[in-house]
């Protein structure tokens, strides 16, 4: 390093004394409102972070941009021309029944999904918590499903299905019960989803809350046990309030991630399921644009959803999910 | 500690364990019937009542996939682009990490708050005009096309910036003086301090990608370039739901997954919990 002084060299020769104090750019300081900085570690850390400036411009801004752009405008693929109509496509998805529908399924799918996933989710954790046989193996079976990709799932789930051929049906008939028409019937097709849907992320749940209740501290436990305290009530007044921030975290993720779901209904339902009944918005945004070729409206409805999971992101930390984590 | 001891203490939960046993069937009865039924001869399948096992086993399922679709190709796109992308995504965040937490330098916090902003919109609601940009890139039916929109994940950046906080200033100070760069002191000092948690954050980005399955549906069309997921969701009609066929399809496909689980089970769950909850 030229900059560093050296204790051989008595003397710094004038030229090496003007170079050091005119030149040396790389360790030169500079001041930005007050506070002192160094060039050469500002220069460092810019040309550190130009891959995620460029990938943020790139990936966040001009999406964005070009997102509000397309929404008041008329943009359809063959045309490939923009269209100024103003809020049109908005008032096009408010008109749209297939709109309201895929909102309503994304809201029931969000609600009986969460419900179902959170009461089976407490109930194998706290039984995987309390002394039971191969705690182990069971967790990892439990957890399986979520490694393994949808789609993958979504095959099996299919023949699962099958009005005719699957064996859902058949241990039905086991107990007497008239055989369903699952996917194929506008009244249970949602339901079969949100079962599939529940398998597939269970583990992840489990694994979220088994991690609380571990980091439930041993002391409080002993003390209500010599309380004389039950099972129950320990359940009930120390690990289920020690557990309330994971569970208001795994609610409000749950939902925003609700209103993200596509891969399930778009292998299971390619076309929205009968009478539309199960497809989601994102689906519904993917029909707009990649089958239809309006990407206008899908843009319009795309705004739609961002404002819909802003509003629940802003809501979840209002409540105070993440940050009692966080802390 | 004084927890598990206790436990040891606790008689076992017999009832629990019952319903745990249950449950774990019905977890693991897809893959059960996954593994039964690429070996059934369609006549198994088509039987009423359907049967359980298989009458014979034979593995005229496995070579049907093989016949359908280059079943081969699909999986060594899936490896190919979900090891680039783990590849690009983790080292974009450690350097940005690395910048955001250990370097002064004006302008921090607006590119901290810039960062942590992209978090509030999600890929779904992006995904139209990111497909207008690759498409204007001519990056449409590319691997590049595939691998470049997820290449950049703020929440990758946060975990490892994470990992970074934790290394003390002191030693880096200390390896400053004694005439270390900044480049040095990545390298050298905050790299190998936080392996493991790179290590989390790789596997947890990796199973993000292999999953990956909206986009890829989107910017590829041409059967070369398909990965495995999409592949597998053009199987469902292009062997007509013959069922045996798509169960040996999902074998080829979960097996590796569930062995490859089995192994990193540990790391994986932790990197779960960490990211689930940081």
């Amino acid at each position: 390093m030229p900059n560093e002084k050296t204790p051989t060299a008595e003397k710094p020769s004038f030229m090496a004394a003007v170079k050091e104090k005119y030149f040396n750019i790389y360790n030169s300081k500079f001041r930005v409102r007050g506070e002192k900085y160094h060039l050469g570690e500002t220069a460092v850390a810019y040309t550190l972070l130009t891959p995620t400036i460029i990938t943020l411009i790139l990936l966040f801004v001009l999406p964005l941009i070009i997102l509000l752009v397309l929404s008041v405008n008329d943009f359809r693929v063959n045309k490939g021309v923009l269209d100024f109509n103003g809020i049109e496509n908005f008032l096009y998805l408010m008109r749209a029944e297939k709109f309201w529908k895929a909102m309503r399924n994304t809201v029931i799918f969000a609600v009986v999904k969460l419900s179902l996933d959170v009461c089976l989710a407490l109930c194998v954790a706290l039984l995987l918590d309390s002394k039971v046989w191969c705690r182990r193996v069971m967790r990892t079976i439990y957890f399986s499903p979520v490694v393994v990709p949808v789609v993958a799932c979504s095959l099996i789930w299919l023949w699962f299905y099958d009005p005719e051929l699957g064996p859902f049906n058949q241990i039905l008939g086991w107990f007497g019960i008239e055989p369903l028409k699952w996917l194929y019937s506008s009244d249970t097709a949602m339901g079969s989803i949100i079962a599939f849907s529940v398998w597939h992320g269970l583990g992840y749940n489990v694994v979220l809350l088994l991690s609380g209740l571990q980091s439930v501290s041993g002391e409080y436990l002993e003390a209500a046990k010599l309380d004389g305290a039950s099972e129950m009530q320990i359940v009930w007044h120390i690990k289920l309030p020690m557990l309330m921030p994971i569970i208001s975290f795994v609610i409000s993720m749950g939902i925003i991630n609700a209103f993200k779901a596509f891969s399930e209904v778009n292998v299971m339902t390619p076309d929205g399921g009968p009478g539309y009944s199960t497809a989601m918005v994102v689906n519904y945004i993917h029909e707009l644009a990649f089958t239809n070729g309006r990407f206008g409206r899908g843009a319009a409805c795309s705004i739609i959803l961002f404002c819909v999971i802003y509003a629940l992101t802003a809501l979840k930390d209002k409540i105070g999910g993440s940050k009692e984590i966080d802390g | 500690m004084a927890k598990q001891k206790k436990l040891r203490k606790d008689p076992t939960n017999v009832p629990g364990s019952i319903v745990i046993l249950i449950g774990s069937f019905i977890m693991i009865f897809p893959f059960v019937w996954m593994i039964l039924s690429a070996f059934k001869t369609p006549g198994d399948v088509y039987a009423y009542p359907p049967k359980w096992l298989p009458s014979q086993w034979n593995l005229d399922n496995f070579k049907a996939v093989f016949d359908l679709i280059p079943f081969w190709t699909y999986y060594g796109n899936s490896i190919f682009t979900s090891v680039v992308q783990t590849f690009l995504q983790i080292s974009i965040s450690i350097l940005a990490a690395y910048a955001l937490t250990k370097l002064r330098f004006p302008g921090r916090n607006f590119m901290y708050k810039f960062l942590q902003s992209s978090m509030f919109v999600p890929t779904v609601v992006t995904i139209i005009p990111t497909f207008l940009i690759i498409s204007k890139m001519g990056l449409v039916n590319t691997y590049a096309g595939i691998i470049l929109p997820q290449i950049m994940s703020a929440f990758t950046t946060m975990l490892i910036m994470s990992f970074f906080v934790s290394v003390p200033n002191e030693l880096l100070e200390a390896a400053r003086i004694d005439g270390c760069g900044y480049m040095g002191c990545l390298f050298k000092i905050m790299l190998p301090s936080s392996v493991s948690g790179i290590t989390t954050a790789a596997l947890f980005s990796f199973l993000g990608h292999w999953k990956s399955y909206q986009w890829p549906l989107i910017v590829t069309n041409s059967t070369k370039l398909r990965t495995l997921p999409i592949g597998l969701k053009y199987l469902v009609q292009e062997s007509s739901s013959e069922y045996q066929v798509m169960m040996a399809a999902a074998v080829l496909t979960v097996v590796p997954v569930l062995i490859v689980y089995s192994i990193y089970e540990k790391q994986l769950v932790k990197s779960i919990t960490l990211t689930g909850i940081k």
